[in-house]
């Protein structure tokens, strides 16, 4: 079936901000998508809220609206751009979600809008709980039995037909609390009688336990005239109960037969048949370990993480795939764009073994629970790739940068043995560690099964690693003992450690016996057929294929022809590893734009990256892709058979910045700014020398390596003061410290790693905190726009709401900050990009840091001010002058509109994680809101991160003592668009004292009715709660803020914000929003 | 564990780890990319007389069923593999791959860089090869290459197919079987049992016949005679079969002229014939068709065949190095009815006037994807239709 000659115009709607379980994999998703469609001659138009994605580029659809993912939006952008289609299915659930309601409104058909792709019937047959049950009764598919119950005696009878265990799931209570699994009827009745007291419907969910199963997925894809293949299937090394995305997941699966392979392949291609889907899907199982017993989890009917890890597990490209077959095109007549010979109607051979480990956030939330359970709260995750199961997760576990790089890395050696059995026990991100020690401690591979669940054949796998560190600690090093410690993919590093060696002396030994890493190819087909596109991976036991090694008649001639064609330089592009809080998405953004502008300069690109979830680890973004660790070692071994003419490290973050000097050793050309100047900036007494010359003043503070130092430069600054440690992103470790308690906690905090680095102790200053990134040509710098933050110094720049343009800065002031500028650009000779942070104090201006590489906010004020930045910065590293590139150097002129980027959380996700702001940076994702009117703009920004109000119009204000006087008009704000606003004693004071009703409500810990009734209740819409600074924050406030989260209330716990939101919350005008095509600013 | 080694006629040596028996063997060195079912492709008689390369580099994660095999035995020369796993874990399990190699005296090699050896095949096309643990000399091994070249399978059916008639009883239903429900299937479930329920007599000739053929055939509700391959036409007819099914087997087709004449018969009878893979390129030289040698065969579990009829595409499971020359089909006697969407090389054929349908993949999958499983269903509504006329 060819094209459908009907489908001119799509609309592509996104997943919106990044969140804990929606994250870059969409990006990724949609910009492969819209590709994959304007390559078929179709106009896209794209929504999303979320600034800092590739798929919301000018040059990727011919229409973009950054606007907030509502139903009256999508509405908006229908009437305006009148699509003939919509693609709903590569938005993840955000994006599927609006298109079924607009469906359901009967909007689509009313503006003959179809969907496309998978139909709205199919989406409700898989998506609602009772139609996919009876859809799965009808082909004979098993579910996990379940029911809702009232009563105990309900319960009892429905348990003894399903049999014990059984789970049961009270419904509507806090974080899934008065739940448990019960294994007789005993422990039913207790817990049953429990949850239905704790139920505010009274309602408990019984469910056949499958806990401890296998847990399987398979990646399928159906096309219109029903033709159904498999991309990949995986095996969650983690059993049922723990989150897929949170799971140490391998692909293909290992431990089925061909009967077990085959029974779930065919039941998910029947499912797929069954619901009718075209396109990509996701089908999960539970597989007991014992029998072929299984029973269907989940069908997910559209792209999602997993199919992204699928995509860059077998090189399939399931979303290209998807949007062509939604336009109605069958599996026999896409390309393979990888073989470039066969078509997509097949199924991937992988002759590797991948495995994927999530990066889970509990370094920035240290309070948090770990515990992994059926709610997501990985951020990120990495992918390796091995020819062994040993080697692969090796790979992965240092591809984390979590300061983890072998099995050894967690220390559970204090544990007497019955803990380590306790801590085997515990589902949490640590597992195999202590895996790992119990099996040092002797522990059998059946008694840790037993206490895990996990398959014997993962734990021999950890044993087979844990028997390598015996060796290498115990056995001479011979070159047979190296060559098998380097085929299990024990770096280097670990091998001097175990050994009792120096890492050079490792890697002379293995130079000395030709111990050296070989590149093998993902091609889709097991080496079937000649592959085109350079994907790669590292092994020690075998030969090269990335390099000069060829065989045989056809692979020659294709030399030939690369060497006449060849000869172009070659730059190595470092990618910014796996998605974390700090270091986002944006970085990803950076580097595929830098790719392609090296790619367009006539440039060989090479990316490095282990991230499978982003748009740089495609396999058609830059000329090679090498999935690997982002460790020194690993990018050497790309640098050796490479051998690139330099590499530029300023657009992947701190994971490339921090891969600079290894580089420089390996004899690798920094281009940009170089590695002295970078070192410059960071190093806190070279950077006050620039800063002296400059004339630049900054908040006093004083490097120092030791809590006493600390203390001793606190008193003589002043309390409060800012203390955190040099070179980090995302304000890692910062705090703010009010007294010498506070240091001491502080100081250990961020000594509980390896600090090479000193500690950097400031004064707090309070002021206006501005931002800029800019383009440095070693001569002129060209500054896009000027960003404000609406919250003041103390809260992190990342978690902040930036404006640009800044609102009311003199003109002086713009005129001080352009200079600044100007002079630390020259006097750190940056060539490329730089970011820098001010405080302005009136007409004062200070400077905070500065950081002379790519920002946060790159993407951001890319779009909103249409100047290509990344692309200007690579044109200068390459040589170019800002002038010569048609721009006039300096300030660009200020936009017509505003545009506000607004930080959004994913605090309901990790259990006990605070959630009140602070120097460090806690938010996941951002979003944007764009128009003519500053209020409309921050109206659109709030819309976008999920805050609609007003609902219930109840409020609840708790803040702390020097808040009582500014939060008055904020209050007086709300209390005038007619909430009603409830306090404790202290503020309750304060706001009748200027005249605000306010009601008075009981501390948590006073008798009912409390706060926490209250926000039990359902009927608040907001809490403003600023607590306290420093360590001694009181139990209640973070009780009050986790309780609001998990009940979904929108929670604030600074003033500024509460002032911006009530801002935009009184001006009436903004209700009917005014779109903005970002493409055609 | 000594070494092993593997000595390719273009004088390629790959080294590695001795595994099962130590005996040395020359034979012809062909890849399969499944990902599982190391231990149906162990045992599929289409096998013999080659050594075996999974391009899979775990191998043996799942122990050995053998309620799995697909014959008695294990056929291959040799097996190379690039790990071997040291426990295998799954509740079936029982037994190691390590052990199972032993028991049935296949040498092997293990800790090689398949794909290197598999890229190697693909480029220069399949090649003969020693496995030997003795470690020779560059000059010993000049002078083995002209013998080592010298290798043909040879006449290898006669090795693998059974001894005598019997009948095949075994359902295999102690393994998920794919589900015969839902819209997938071709036929309606009402119409499935009464096909069932009509017990079709088929005749089965082993070439060397997997057993999931004949168990696809017995869950169908045919009481299957299995026959050795050289059964005379006239034996077979004379049972008055229902249907005629050709297994597959190995080897070069154009080496079976007996049995090519004995095929001929059995197409000018009107008994309804089914074919699979060597059964196929038999009827299709019985019938004035060609075949020849590919570069490297279709080996694994994922090629897809498009139904020329319906456009549909279906993933199949496969293991051929020769094919049907579908320049050489006479248009008046069959045409094309399934094609291999990589290569366009013929994956069967239907036969004008006949109720004689025959394809180059494998319906029977074990291992494989089991999507084309429906084709012994249509096997029934031929045998139905024909006894119906």
């Amino acid at each position: 079936m060819p094209k459908n000659p009907d489908i001119k115009k799509v609309l592509v709607i996104g997943s919106g901000p990044i969140v804990i379980g929606q994250a870059a994999e969409f990006d990724y998703a949609g910009t492969q998508a819209c590709r994959s469609l304007k390559e078929e001659g179709v106009e896209v138009v794209l929504l999303n809220s979320n600034p800092a994605t590739i798929m919301t580029d000018r040059d990727i659809a011919d229409h973009v609206y950054i606007e907030p993912l509502t139903v009256e939006v999508v509405e908006q952008v229908i009437e305006k751009e009148k699509p003939d289609s919509i693609l709903p299915t590569l938005g993840g659930q955000a994006g599927l979600n609006l298109a079924m309601e607009l469906e359901e409104r009967g909007f689509l058909k009313d503006h003959s809008v179809r969907l496309i792709g998978t139909t709205s019937r199919t989406i409700r047959r898989a998506e609602d709980r009772l139609e996919f049950k009876e859809a799965m009764e009808k082909i004979h598919e098993p579910v996990a039995p379940s029911k809702v119950v009232k009563n105990i005696e309900d319960g009892e009878a429905f348990a003894r037909s399903i049999g014990y265990p059984v789970v049961l799931r009270p419904a509507y209570t806090l974080g899934g609390s008065g739940g448990g699994i019960a294994s007789n009827q005993d422990e039913l009745d207790e817990i049953l009688a429990n949850g239905l007291r704790l139920s505010r419907v009274g309602e408990v969910l019984v469910e056949r336990c499958i806990a401890g199963w296998k847990e399987i997925e398979y990646e399928v894809m159906r096309d219109g005239a029903g033709n159904v293949i498999t991309v990949c299937n995986m095996e969650n090394i983690d059993p049922v109960g723990v989150h897929t995305g949170d799971s140490i997941v391998v692909a293909p699966s290992q431990t089925l037969g061909d009967k077990e392979y085959q029974m779930l392949r065919t039941s998910a291609l029947n499912i797929i048949t069954e619901l009718g889907i075209t396109g990509g899907c996701n089908v999960q199982y539970a597989l007991k370990p014992d029998t072929f017993e299984y029973c269907v989890i989940e069908v997910n009917p559209r792209v999602s993480r997993s199919s992204a890890l699928a995509s860059k597990a077998t090189g399939y490209p399931i979303a290209r795939v998807a949007a062509k077959i939604a336009l109605g095109y069958t599996l026999d007549e896409i390309r393979n764009a990888i073989t470039g010979k066969t078509y997509a109607s097949f199924e991937p051979m992988l002759d590797y073994c991948v495995v994927k480990m999530p990066r889970l956030p509990f370094d920035k939330f240290i309070t948090a629970r770990r515990d992994l359970t059926t709610q997501m709260k990985a951020t990120g995750e990495v992918m390796s790739i091995c020819t062994s199961f040993e080697g692969a997760l090796m790979k992965a576990i240092r591809s984390l940068e979590q300061h983890v790089d072998s099995l050894m890395s967690y220390d559970f050696s204090d544990l007497d043995d019955t803990m380590l059995h306790r801590q085997l026990r515990r589902v949490d991100d640590q597992r195999i560690w202590a895996i790992a020690e119990a099996l040092r401690r002797g522990f059998t591979i059946d008694g840790i099964h037993k206490a895990t669940q996990i398959d014997t054949w993962f734990i021999d796998k950890i044993a087979i690693l844990v028997n390598m560190e015996k060796r290498l600690r115990e056995e001479p090093l011979t070159e047979e003992l190296l060559r098998e410690a380097k085929r299990l993919e024990f770096p280097d590093t670990v091998i001097a450690q175990l050994t009792g060696k120096e890492e050079k002396d490792i890697r002379l030994l293995r130079t000395g016996y030709g111990i050296s890493a070989a590149f093998k190819m993902v091609d889709t087909c097991a080496a079937e057929f000649a592959a085109q596109t350079p994907y790669y991976y590292s092994i020690y036991d075998g030969t090269d294929e990335a390099g000069e090694v060829l065989y045989a008649d056809s692979r020659q001639q294709e030399t030939v022809k690369q060497e006449n064609t060849a000869r172009k330089p070659k730059v190595l592009v470092l990618g910014s590893g796996p998605i974390r809080i700090g270091q986002g998405i944006e970085f990803d953004f950076c580097s595929v734009h830098c790719t392609w502008a090296f790619q367009r300069e006539g440039y060989e690109t090479i990316i490095i990256n282990n991230n499978p979830e982003t748009v740089s680890t495609d396999f058609d973004i830059a000329d090679k892709l090498y999935f690997e660790p982002l460790t020194p070692e690993d990018v050497e071994n790309v640098v050796r058979t490479e051998k690139p003419d330099g590499a530029v490290v300023q657009f992947g973050g701190q994971t490339a910045i921090k891969l600079t000097q290894a580089l420089m050793e390996m004899g690798v050309r920094i281009l940009g700014t170089d590695a002295d100047d970078v070192d410059a900036a960071e190093d806190r007494e070279r950077f006050d020398q620039v800063l002296g010359r400059c004339g630049i003043r900054r908040p006093k503070g004083e490097t120092v390596f030791t809590a006493q130092e600390a203390k001793e430069v606190a008193g003589r600054l002043g309390y409060p003061v800012l203390v955190r440690p040099s070179y980090v992103l995302g304000g890692a470790g910062m705090r703010i410290a009010i007294s010498d308690d506070d240091i001491d906690q502080y100081i250990g905090e961020i000594n509980r790693y390896t600090q090479e680095h000193p500690i950097l102790v400031d004064k707090y200053m309070i002021g206006k905190e501005i931002e800029v990134d800019a383009v440095c040509d070693g001569t002129d710098i060209l500054i896009p726009g000027i960003m404000e933050h609406i919250e003041r110094a103390g809260i992190h720049s990342g978690d902040s709401i930036s404006v640009y343009p800044a609102s009311d800065l003199s003109d002086k002031v713009k005129e001080t900050i352009v200079s600044y500028t100007e002079k630390l650009a020259q006097n750190l000779h940056v060539i490329g990009m730089m970011n820098i942070q001010f405080i302005v104090q009136g007409e004062e201006v200070y400077i905070i840091e500065v950081n002379p590489r790519s920002s946060r906010t790159v993407p951001y004020i890319s779009k909103v001010t249409g100047i290509p930045i990344v692309p200007l910065a690579t044109s200068v590293i390459l040589g170019k002058k800002i002038r010569d590139l048609g721009y006039e150097p300096g300030l660009q002129k200020e936009a017509s509109y505003y545009a506000i980027k607004m930080p959004v959380f994913s605090f309901e996700k990790i259990r006990d994680a605070d959630i009140s702001l602070g120097p460090e940076m806690k938010s996941t994702g951002e979003c944007l809101g764009i128009a003519q009117t500053f209020d409309e703009a921050l109206y659109k920004a709030f819309l976008g991160a999920g805050v609609r109000l007003p609902k219930h119009r109840n409020m609840i204000i708790t803040v702390r003592d020097e808040d009582k006087e500014d939060i008055i008009d904020i209050a007086r704000g709300f209390d005038r668009i007619g909430y009603r606003i409830y306090s404790t004693h202290g503020t309750w004071k304060a706001l009748r004292a200027a005249g605000i009703e306010a009601r008075q409500v009981n501390k948590i810990e006073m008798e009912s009715p409390n706060l926490m009734d209250l926000i039990l209740g359902h009927r608040i819409d907001l809490v403003i709660d600023t607590p306290p600074q420093g360590i001694e924050h009181q139990h209640d406030g973070f009780v009050i803020r986790r309780a609001a989260i998990e009940t979904g209330v929108n929670v604030i716990t600074a003033l500024d914000t509460a002032r911006a939101l009530i801002t935009s919350l009184e001006d009436n005008s903004v209700e009917n929003l005014t779109l903005v095509d970002i493409a055609k600013l | 564990m000594g070494n092993a080694y593997l000595i390719l006629e273009d004088g390629t040596v790959f080294c590695g780890k001795s595994i099962g028996s130590q005996r040395e063997v020359i034979s012809e060195v062909v890849f399969n990319t499944s990902m599982t079912g190391y231990l149906e492709v162990l045992t599929d008689p289409s096998y013999a007389g080659q050594a075996l390369v999974m391009t899979y580099p775990l191998i043996g994660n799942y122990g050995i069923s053998i309620e799995d095999m697909e014959s008695s035995r294990a056929w291959p020369d040799a097996f190379i593999v690039r790990e071997l796993s040291r426990i295998p874990s799954n509740f079936r399990s029982e037994d190691t791959i390590q052990n199972f190699l032993q028991r049935y005296d296949i040498p092997g090699i293990s800790g090689i860089d398949t794909r290197a050896l598999t890229i190697l095949l693909r480029e220069k096309g399949t090649m003969n090869g020693l496995i030997t643990t003795n470690e020779y000399s560059k000059a010993q091994i000049e002078d083995l290459l002209p013998k080592i070249r010298a290798y043909t399978t040879g006449k290898v059916v006669e090795k693998v197919t059974c001894a005598k008639k019997y009948e095949f009883t075994d359902s295999g239903d102690t393994v998920p079987q794919p589900s015969t429900v839902g819209v997938r299937n071709e036929l309606s479930e009402v119409m499935q049992r009464e096909l069932y329920s009509r017990h079709f007599r088929v005749a089965l000739l082993d070439f060397g016949a997997k057993r999931n053929i004949a168990r696809s055939l017995v869950r169908r509700g045919c009481r299957v005679t299995v026959y050795p391959a050289h059964t005379s036409a006239e034996e077979i007819l004379n049972d008055r079969p229902d249907g005629i099914m050709l297994s597959n087997g190995p080897g070069d087709p154009k080496e079976c002229t007996q049995i090519i004449e004995e095929v001929r018969k059995l197409y000018d009878s009107d008994v309804p014939i089914f074919a699979i893979c060597l059964g196929h390129q038999l009827m299709a030289l019985a019938t004035g068709g060609d075949t020849y040698k590919m570069k490297y065969g279709h080996r694994g579990g994922n090629h897809p065949v498009k139904d020329l009829k319906t456009g549909r595409v279906y993933i199949s499971s496969q293991n051929h190095g020769y094919v049907v020359d579908v320049e050489h089909i006479d248009p008046n006697l069959a045409s094309p009815a399934f094609s291999n969407v990589n290569d366009g090389t013929n994956e069967g054929l239907v036969y004008l006037n006949k109720n004689i349908f025959t394809v180059q993949f494998h319906p029977e999958a074990c291992p494989g994807p089991q999507d084309s499983g429906y084709l012994f269903d249509r096997f029934l509504m031929m045998m139905n239709s024909q006894s119906a006329s």
